[in-house]
């Protein structure tokens, strides 16, 4: 198939404006997204080319928006809610947790919610303690709620597509460090990837280093750094939280017989213990070594540069916990 | 700054003093710029020029460092005017030990709790109930205080606002609901965002006695400012104002696209309604000033504010050990990654 190279952010604005054109009933909202062309420009160009019934600015009312996109996709529409940053979704967290994940459920089926909530997750640069939350593992704790984070440019519109075409409510977690990002995109505007599939993206014989979002970019890197010492590190990179791909991940344990799983959230009681958990759990016998956890600092992210970068697991931090498992 | 009384707003003295507060401003706000420029700030970054008449009016009609203050992002004015050290307000925005928070808030959070300031939020809408708790614990502990809760036009309609404004309503808690209204959220017009841009009309439905007032001419603001804040300490009762204003740079310090959603010609009118070219004007047409003593002061300030950046540059990053300082009263978070 050919293919065209693009950055993550124009991969995901790419298949936003092919669903847009797909299915009439697909329409993006949120702040700043349609005259002033989306604060990271994802949706660049698309209220000119959509108009203002498709590309929505909203005022910065959350909670409101996200509800009024829950109400319309359970009569039919396939709202699309840009969150400015993830962050932000804290505001409307009532309305996906205790509203959009739980509808269908509560209805006994008579009710559908395909509603995709996306937007950029974590640490950018500086934002402080109030803009740098990762969240996906807050939601992937809610069942009812499809989560995804993918890693590269690909993943991101293969997935977003996905997502826009799923009937359930589905968290989209981009990463501000990730837009910039260049992969390989299939032409073709039915490319998808499924939900619930994780993939090797180096393969390595002595260690598994698992994790999603940018943790997978700076998971290659740390690959990279550990060949040269010799280790071969193999990268699993989740994509999905929910569903989660035990299969993959526990076939790459078999393999390393060590694992580090590493995510940027803060790792008290992070998505990535849930993973450690599982893999105990199913693959004790497989284990070397007990698995380790690689995660943020438990503290509001801190805005002086030198301690923001303290907090963020960085590839020296996976080296680190690499070296606690020989 | 001591409370004035009203014959004393209008007096040389005090006319001189609002120049020199405002043009402080400006010059610090414009140093913040150039300095983001330089990658010696970093983040989100707001400052608050054309908006200067806000914050000098208030501090001369509220009993600063008794009264409470609390505001959005755009928060380097308040704690200057309050007599925070400016060194440490300066080394907060660059993230560097001198900083009032030891560099760990930034910009965004900018706090000196003990001049009543608090903050300095990023949450669009997040520190209103917060401003509203002030007045609260004021009012419960039986003392006089005012709180000024300052929040933009785009603020306004968070849902917040309005279970605020009805809690206020509902105990008569003693707080100004200050909303700026620059006509802009950010990259979005005011008529794209309020199906009402009248935004003084929100404390209506709640019985809140409400008004609009000009935010580029201080003269009349702090006539304005003076009576709804001696008003709200007298019967212990919240207020609602809409300050009209407007700023005259992008969002934030990153907000290069202003033409995205303004007319260079729009900025030209807004340009002749500079507050402070105004009160030149007033300086003049009184001859308390003349312009060559407003260069004079306009550079004793600027060389100020060049001190002020020094001395905060010169200030080094905060310890590693400040990482886990602070995340609770009395105990560490679990360490490590
Ligand atoms: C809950 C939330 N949503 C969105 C944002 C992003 N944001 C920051 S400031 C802003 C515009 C606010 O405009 P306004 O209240 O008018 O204040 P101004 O910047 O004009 O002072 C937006 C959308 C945010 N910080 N918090
Ligand atoms: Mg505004």
């Amino acid at each position: 198939m050919a293919t065209i190279e693009m950055t993550y952010r124009d991969a995901i604005s790419k298949v936003l404006a092919e669903e847009i054109e797909h299915d009439e009933n697909v329409l993006i909202m949120g702040e700043d997204i349609g005259r002033y062309q989306g604060t990271f420009r994802v949706t660049q160009g698309m209220f000119e080319k959509y108009g203002g019934k498709r590309i929505l600015d909203t005022p910065i009312t959350e909670a409101g928006f996200t509800g009024i996109a829950i109400g319309a996709a359970m009569v039919g529409l396939r709202p699309v809610v840009e969150m400015m940053t993830m962050s932000f979704s804290i505001l409307a967290m009532d309305q996906i947790i205790n509203h959009a994940a739980k509808i269908h459920y509560m209805t006994g089926g008579q009710a559908k919610v395909p509603l995709v909530v996306r937007g950029p997750g974590g640490a950018a640069k500086q934002l402080s303690a109030q803009h740098t939350h990762c969240l996906e593992g807050w939601y992937a704790h809610a069942p009812g709620l499809k989560v995804v984070a993918p890693a590269t440019a690909v993943d991101a519109y293969g997935m977003l597509r996905t997502a826009i075409r799923d009937d359930n409510p589905v968290i989209f977690t981009e990463n501000p460090g990730l837009y910039t990002i260049k992969g390989e995109i299939p032409d073709d505007k039915d490319f998808s990837i499924p939900f619930g599939k994780a993939q090797i993206l180096h393969e390595g014989n002595d260690v598994s280093l698992i994790g999603y979002s940018r943790m997978t970019q700076v998971n290659l890197a740390a690959a990279e750094a550990l060949e040269k010492d010799g280790i071969s590190a193999e990268v699993v990179d989740v994509r999905s939280l929910s569903p989660l791909d035990m299969t993959t991940i526990n076939a790459s344990v078999a393999k390393t017989h060590r694992a580090v799983v590493v995510y940027e959230d803060w790792k008290f009681g992070g998505f990535g213990g849930e993973i450690a958990a599982r893999i105990g759990e199913e693959s004790f016998d497989e284990l070397d070594a007990p698995v380790v956890r690689c995660g943020g600092l438990n503290v509001p992210t801190p805005y002086a540069r030198n301690l923001e970068l303290e907090c963020i697991p960085d590839v020296d931090d996976v080296i680190a916990a690499v070296r606690k498992l020989s | 700054m001591a409370k004035a009384k009203l014959e004393e707003l209008e007096s040389p003295a005090m006319l001189e003093e609002f120049y020199r507060q405002m043009v402080f401003i400006r010059r610090f706000e414009e140093k913040c710029n150039v300095a983001y420029r330089l990658g010696k700030i970093g983040g989100y970054m707001h400052t608050a020029v054309g908006m200067e008449v806000t914050p000098v009016g208030f501090n001369h009609v509220l009993k600063p460092t008794y009264d409470y203050i609390i505001t959005a992002y755009r928060d380097h004015p308040q704690p200057l005017l309050l007599g925070s050290d400016p060194v440490a307000v300066m080394g907060e925005i660059m993230g560097r030990s001198a900083g009032l928070s030891r560099g760990k808030g930034g910009s965004m959070h900018v706090y000196d709790i003990e001049k009543g300031f608090f903050g300095g939020w990023g949450i669009v809408g997040g520190h209103i109930p917060l401003g509203a708790g002030l007045a609260f614990g004021s009012k419960y502990k039986g003392e006089d205080r005012v709180t000024l809760c300052l929040l933009g036009d785009g603020a306004a309609n968070q849902g917040v606002v309005f279970e605020s404004m009805n809690m206020a309503a509902l105990w008569d808690l003693p707080i100004i609901f200050a909303i700026e209204n620059n006509e802009f959220a950010m990259g979005t017009r005011l008529e794209y965002h309020a199906a009402d841009t009248e935004l003084y009309k929100r404390g209506e439905p709640f019985g809140i006695k409400s008004e609009r007032v000009d935010g580029m001419d201080i003269l009349s603001f702090i006539k304005d400012a003076k009576r709804i804040v001696d008003w709200v300490r007298k019967e212990q009762k919240p207020f609602v104002m809409e300050i009209m204003n407007y700023r005259y740079n992008g969002h934030g310090a990153a907000d290069n696209d202003r033409q995205l959603y303004r007319t260079k010609e729009e900025e030209a009118a807004a340009e002749k309604r500079d507050p402070i070219a105004r009160l030149e004007k007033v300086l003049i047409d009184r001859n308390i000033m003349n312009r060559e003593k407003m260069e004079a002061i306009d550079e004793e300030l600027t060389d100020q504010v060049e001190a002020i950046y020094e001395a905060a540059d010169a200030s080094p990053f905060p310890d590693a050990s400040e990482v886990y300082a602070n995340v609770y009263t009395d105990m560490d978070p679990e360490k490590g990654h």
